[in-house]
């Protein structure tokens, strides 16, 4: 009895009006750290397998852009040392040919990629060389965009024109069976 | 002044605050339930590379997701130091493909089944050779659709 007569006497609430702030904290702290998770890559369109070797093409030297890419991560572009940073560069200039040279490409339609690596390069410098080519020709359509429907991106044309520039402007990439020079033991 | 607040007292239109912290403490369980915890615990070490022609994964249902990586210290005991291939929470073998890829198509509704991806989660320091073999693997499965998950890279000088 006299205890609990004492006890009244205090008032035994507890101040919740902070509360509020301390929830805020906490609620700003875990929206800061929350990353959502979004799924971004490189798309990438695998050939079909088949059991028969490849029928043998005979294709003119001059439309085949060959990238090589050894167990160091080293290019060698058309027998030439390159870097990576202008791959990109070079891949445009070889695909449309704005100077009508001889050893370029005749035609953007007719140029093909040819990509091929050793079995001990590093991921990164692949995606890099693959990353490098598929923006060659993301520009290229961009540049088709603005030149024949006057759109800022190939994104902002309808269905029927992006056709078109991916048709005068095909993505034409070649991967080789891998040489074998220095994988991992 | 005196005329004003009294006037809003007598109304006694205050609003009641006593239930902002219950507010806020929903809001608050509401994103510590959406903080997405890594669902798959990983055995390899897998740190994606940098690209810049990115297209983003949209449909999650369509989407299954392979790790290549070298394993982490505490599984190289047991996994050695090549690289390895996880499926879900794993470490699986090459043969082991077809049969995750077909669990995983048989979730999808019939219609929708040409365009599911796999997302490739792959770390930038692994050989190329276990790389191919697994492209081999997929071809052979029938699974084309690849998604080389990388992250965005800004300026132009990050090599």
């Amino acid at each position: 009895m006299i205890l609990n007569k004492k006890k009244g006497k205090k008032s035994p609430e507890i101040n919740a009006s902070s509360m509020a702030d301390i929830a805020f904290l906490l609620l700003i702290f875990f929206l800061i750290t929350t990353n959502i998770v979004e799924d971004k890559g490189v798309l990438v369109r695998l050939p079909a397998w088949s059991e028969e070797p490849p029928e043998d093409l005979t294709l003119n030297t001059r439309n085949v852009f060959t990238v090589l890419v050894n167990g160091q991560d080293q290019l060698l572009v058309r027998g030439e040392p390159m870097k990576v940073e202008i791959l990109k560069t070079k891949a445009k200039d070889f695909i449309m040919n704005p100077n009508h040279q001889e050893d370029l490409a005749e035609s953007s339609k007719e140029a093909i990629i040819s990509l091929k690596n050793d079995r001990a390069t590093h991921f990164k410098q692949y995606l890099a060389v693959y990353n490098e080519l598929k923006a060659a020709y993301a520009e290229l359509w961009d540049e088709a965009a603005k030149k024949k429907f006057r759109k800022e991106t190939i994104d902002e044309c309808n269905k029927e024109q992006q056709a078109e520039i991916k048709s005068e402007i095909p993505f034409v990439i070649s991967e080789a069976e891998p040489t074998s020079f220095g994988d991992e033991k | 002044m005196s005329k004003f607040s009294t006037k809003r007292a007598d109304t006694g239109a205050t609003i009641s605050t006593s239930s902002l912290p219950d507010i806020i403490f929903i809001l608050l369980f509401f994103f510590m339930v959406v903080v997405k915890l890594r669902e798959t615990n990983m055995k390899l070490k897998v740190v994606t590379p940098y690209a810049t022609e990115l297209t983003k994964l949209e449909k999650k249902s369509l989407v299954n997701t392979m790790y290549i990586g070298r394993p982490t210290l505490a599984f190289q005991q047991q996994y050695g130091t090549k690289p390895r291939l996880q499926l879900n929470d794993k470490i699986a073998d090459l043969n082991e493909i077809p049969v995750f890829l077909e669990r995983h198509k048989v979730k999808v509704p019939e219609p929708q089944r040409p365009g599911i991806t796999t997302s490739m989660k792959i770390d930038g320091d692994v050989t190329m050779g276990f790389v191919t073999d697994v492209k081999t693997e997929l071809r052979k499965a029938g699974q084309l659709k690849l998604n080389y998950s990388s992250k965005k890279r800004t300026e132009r000088s990050g090599f």
